[in-house]
């Protein structure tokens, strides 16, 4: 792995901002291209390793779409729909795994209920 | 289906927050909101992921690059240009 590029000091940055404001625009929380608030961090291209909760999430998925249960644009919406605070602490698949669970509540796939107590057979 | 657009159309997009009328999926990024730009290719047609977000029935609609000059959205970027696929409903004649 190679070390990221350097981060460009802020202070050097020019003043760089779309012209309808983000900030007097309702922007969605992952709406964030184009914010100058991200530009300061350098991009993160490196790949990074998958572990086997990652491969079971999209191996959900893959089946959810498959059996044309769950589409990825429902993934999606439901992925967008997280909290922020939320939204900024879990990991890509965790966010995946959050939206799936809510839509299948949502779908009537499986209960609340039915959840704890499979979740509580995992213990 | 609308009529489809040619390449070197003027257009703009739409200035519209459907982000303020409750649940959506929107695939427009916020900064294009009224931004005027020029169609560069028409991309095919595909179901609107606007409905397909909620399982609802999605029309099928015009997919197109849009290229717009970077400084008609950074006031003070220079030369750059920025290519984005947008569907034919966030596209008005400008």
């Amino acid at each position: 792995m190679s070390a990221h590029p350097p981060v460009p000091d802020p202070a050097a940055l020019p003043e760089t901002r779309p012209r309808d404001l983000p900030e007097t625009r309702p922007r969605a929380m992952h709406d964030m291209g184009g914010v100058s608030k991200f530009m300061c961090d350098a991009v993160d291209v490196e790949p990074h390793a998958l572990d086997a909760f990652d491969r079971e999430v999209d191996a959900i998925r893959g089946l959810l779409g498959a059996k044309k249960v769950m589409g990825v644009d429902e993934l999606r919406r439901g992925i967008e729909a997280i909290p922020e605070a939320d939204y900024l602490r879990l990991t890509y698949y965790q966010r995946w795994i959050r939206s799936i669970t809510e839509n299948m509540l949502a779908k009537g796939v499986f209960t609340e209920a039915e959840l704890r107590a499979a979740l509580e057979d995992t213990k | 289906m609308s009529a489809l657009l040619s390449k070197g159309s003027r257009v703009r997009v739409r200035d519209d927050w459907p982000e303020t009328r409750g649940p959506c999926h929107i695939r427009t990024p916020h900064y294009l909101r009224g931004a005027e730009g020029v169609v560069e290719k028409h991309l095919g047609a595909f179901p609107n992921p606007e409905d397909l977000a909620f399982a609802r029935p999605a029309a099928v609609l015009n997919l197109y690059h849009v290229r717009f000059t970077a400084s008609a959205i950074w006031p003070d970027a220079k030369g750059d240009a920025l290519v984005v696929e947008l569907y034919e409903t966030w596209l008005e004649a400008a």
